[in-house]
């Protein structure tokens, strides 16, 4: 034993789990970004350990930021965790504005007690994810809280992406007539998570729909001049989506409810929970506003992405009641579709 | 009121002191209580609220409604 | 045969045109269950139905009629240190005199959301240094999940888990709405599932004693429109004599579910009521049994004196007796909506305002901005 070892006393099990020494930034926080964090995604930026990341920047490029916290429960869920959660949900918000994902940043704040087999196994997903986007973690952090105040794990990220086009996607963007597409099945990410809370098994496994959106929106804004804008409806599902783009651009969305795509199992869960499906959150599902002569396009590209197989229209964009969005019933009745009121609640009424 | 929604039972479990059985909702399995339906067996649907069946669902009657609705007048 | 077969749009297209072939005059058809509530305006079946005929809703959502004094002692009991408070969804966001219960939540309550009464009796199985309180609201139909959780706590001398109990019956509230001279109600959709269990027997009385067709009814919009082409048959072909017609009969027996009962009959006994925005209904209510009085949450827990307070703007009480629909509620739209409601039927998916709030607010003519009712 050396006196380095007195100055941070390390319990036996320590190497087990997170202790509050790992956040503090010293040796063993050290120890953890180069055995769990810099082992599961290394990039040379992390590898230089500095404060912050240097990027080159091309002079014609744009730069895209954002910024999301991931706090979901279970940490690991049919179809991802956190760790491959995080990493497409940054993706995503870069994707959706347009932006070729290049980096993206990781604070971790774990719970003392976490099992550090666990976080080995999320850090695996982070880099697996971040591989398979072409992207690299390239800062990051971990905080420490006590145990009893961190339910485990959250991460927060800060995604950075390369913007080439002057397309300003942007509901201003948006006309009458424009159509409104999605990309497949709503509500699988929210129905896989809830059901695990309300104790309902899925046969077949529900998985999450969590994925990467990248590669088909830089096809469309490649390919597509008449696409007005796109969303990643998360949390608030495809209904809160559509209200704020409603709300944003002072039109009327309209859809037609039996063209919107949703797995069998997924309706009979939320009506097992008295759910609406259209508020439950996706992860790996695309909205787009196309213009009406790009509509064939768009759905080819969309289409040829194993994400995009069953990318359909759902609606259109119209005048007739501002800022709202409407459904039309498979019976031929309207229906106002509101903006979700808050948390998702199971009801039994 | 009273959301309950028809499962059909795939299996029944008597070895507790309740009647359970996993009832599917179209791809959704739930354990449900079948204390209130004796009478229910294994490939019936079940009406289910609150974790509970509360009827079993006649398919026979279910069929006549449908059929009658069918002779209705068409214009 | 599907069970999704209810739900044709090739066989809703024909009864409504039987009801439109059928029905000669305007009518108003009164509905009391929160579920159907909520299935008409989701499905626009009032949209496909004669513009003369006028469907309106009346006490069907017990988040709604669950009085304010229950919601005020069922934050404070959840409030109290060491309970862990079960709740359905629904209850949540039900303003009581200051605040709800995910307030108390947010403030530190262990609130937690079931989806059978079953889980809080498991939960309090797991945790017996707790106090583990369910909250059991609901109709009839709920009344036999609550009874099984109850006698299993006794049978377990579960002494960790009590019941703060809030069922309410529907055939009084029924008498109470009729036996105003101005209801203004032609015909009846009586609730498919309460009737499940409890049968309609007691609607027979109802329908001879004030002259009101009653059609029992179920959710899917077949059974909806089934129910209400039954009434419109009875006030147009038989004007003089009215009868209960069960149009639920896939489902629901006219004895109801016997075994249900005979356990409600064990736990609970009927009490009077106190309905929030109607009053105290006699015999409208269930209280545990002597029996099983030691599992009652309300003697249990200490009581806190308070003053029960209600927005004094709020028309709850009218609309629950369907003498107005939430559209003709000043407040409605403006100062009461659901991210900030005035009453309860705001609040529920399967309140009547909240319901209109969702799926009709702002659409043609029926616009919430305009003054005064529609």
């Amino acid at each position: 034993m050396t006196l380095g070892d007195w100055s941070c006393p390390v319990s036996k099990t320590s190497a087990e789990t997170i202790t509050m020494s790992h956040g503090a930034g010293g040796r063993l926080s050290a120890k953890l970004f180069e055995e769990v964090f810099a082992k599961h995604y290394p990039s040379p930026e992390l590898s230089a350990r500095s404060d912050s990341a240097v990027l080159d920047w091309n002079a014609d490029d744009r730069l895209a930021v954002s910024t999301d916290a991931f706090v979901v429960q279970p940490l690991r869920f049919p179809g991802g965790d956190i760790g491959s959660l995080c990493v497409y949900g940054t993706v995503n918000d870069l994707a959706v504005q347009g932006a070729e994902p290049v980096a993206l940043t990781t604070a971790w704040i774990l719970e003392e007690g976490f099992p550090m087999a666990e976080l080995h196994e999320l850090a695996r997903s982070v880099g697996r994810a971040a591989q398979e986007c072409s992207i690299r973690v390239v800062a990051g952090d971990t905080k420490v809280v006590e145990r009893g105040r961190g339910h485990g794990c959250y991460i927060a990220t800060s995604g950075i992406g390369r913007v080439r086009t002057s397309m300003e996607l942007g509901p201003s963007r948006i006309r009458p007539g424009d159509c409104i597409l999605i990309s497949g099945p709503i509500g699988d990410h929210g129905m896989a998570i809830m059901s695990q809370r309300a104790g309902l098994v899925f046969e077949p496994l529900l998985q999450s729909d969590c994925a990467p959106l990248h590669r088909m929106t830089m096809e469309l804004i490649e390919k597509v001049p008449g696409l007005r804008m796109m969303r990643d409806p998360t949390r608030g599902g495809i209904a809160a989506s559509l209200n704020e783009l409603a709300s944003a651009s002072g039109l009327c969305f309209q859809i037609d409810e039996s063209c919107v795509p949703i797995r069998p199992q997924v309706a009979a869960a939320c009506d097992l929970l008295g759910l609406d499906p259209w508020t439950v959150a996706n992860e790996g599902k695309l909205l787009a506003i196309i213009a009406p002569e790009s509509l064939e396009s768009a759905l080819e590209i969309l289409r040829g992405h194993p994400l995009g197989a069953q990318a359909c229209q759902i609606g259109r964009v119209s005048q007739e009641h501002p800022a709202t969005v409407i459904a039309r019933t498979i019976y031929g009745t309207l229906r106002i579709v509101s903006m979700p009121a808050g948390e998702l609640l199971p009801r039994i009424c | 009121m009273c959301l309950a929604i028809p499962g059909q039972i795939l299996s029944i479990d008597t070895s507790s002191s309740l009647r359970m059985g996993r009832a599917d909702f179209g791809g959704v399995i739930q354990e449900i209580c079948l204390e209130y339906t004796p009478e229910i067996a294994v490939g019936d649907y079940a009406i289910v609220h609150v974790g509970f069946a509360i009827a079993k669902l006649d398919l026979d009657r279910a069929k006549e409604i449908l059929a009658t609705i069918e002779q209705l007048p068409a214009e | 045969m599907q069970v999704s077969d209810f739900g044709n749009p090739n066989h809703v297209a024909a009864l409504v045109r039987q009801i439109r072939s059928k029905a000669t005059r305007p009518w108003t058809i009164m509905e009391v269950c929160g579920g159907q509530t909520h299935a008409i305006l989701r499905y626009g079946i009032d949209q496909l139905l004669p513009e003369s005929m006028r469907i309106v809703h009346g006490p069907g959502c017990p988040v709604c009629v669950t009085p304010i004094d229950s919601i005020d002692r069922a934050i404070q009991i959840a409030s109290e240190p060491g309970v862990i408070f079960c709740t359905f969804g629904d209850m949540l966001r039900v303003p009581g005199s200051r605040g709800d219960l995910m307030q108390a939540k947010s403030c530190g309550a262990d609130v937690r959301i079931i989806q059978s009464p079953m889980e809080a009796y498991r939960i309090a199985l797991a945790e017996p240094a707790r106090q583990v309180v369910l909250f059991a609201i609901g109709f009839e139909t709920t009344a036999p999940a609550t009874a099984m959780a109850i006698r299993m706590a006794k049978e377990n001398r579960l002494e960790c888990f009590s019941a703060l109990v809030c069922h309410v019956l529907v055939p009084p509230a029924l008498e109470a709405i009729f036996s105003d001279s101005e209801h203004g109600i032609d015909g009846l959709l009586a609730a498919g599932h309460v009737c499940t269990i409890a049968g309609y027997r007691a609607y027979d009385a109802l329908a001879e004693r004030f002259g009101i067709p009653i059609a029992i009814t179920g959710f899917e919009p077949v059974d909806l429109l089934r129910g209400m082409l039954s009434i419109v048959e009875q006030l147009e072909d038989q004007p003089s004599t009215h009868r209960v017609e069960n149009v639920y009969e896939h489902i629901a027996e006219l004895d109801g579910n016997p075994h249900a009962r005979r356990i409600v009959d064990e736990v609970f006994c009927v009490c009077d009521q106190s309905w929030r925005g109607i009053g105290t209904l006699p015999q409208s209510g269930l209280k545990l049994s002597l029996d099983y009085a030691a599992f009652d949450a309300d003697t249990r827990f200490e009581r806190v004196a308070h003053e029960p307070h209600e927005p004094s703007i709020c028309r709850a009480a009218d609309v629950l007796r369907g003498k107005i629909r939430p559209i003709e509620c000043p407040a409605f739209g403006n100062l009461c909506t659901p991210s900030s409601p005035l009453g309860a039927p705001m609040v529920s998916n399967e309140g009547a305002c909240a319901a209109y709030y969702l799926y009709q607010a702002l659409w043609s003519d029926k616009n919430p901005t305009s003054e005064g009712p529609a």
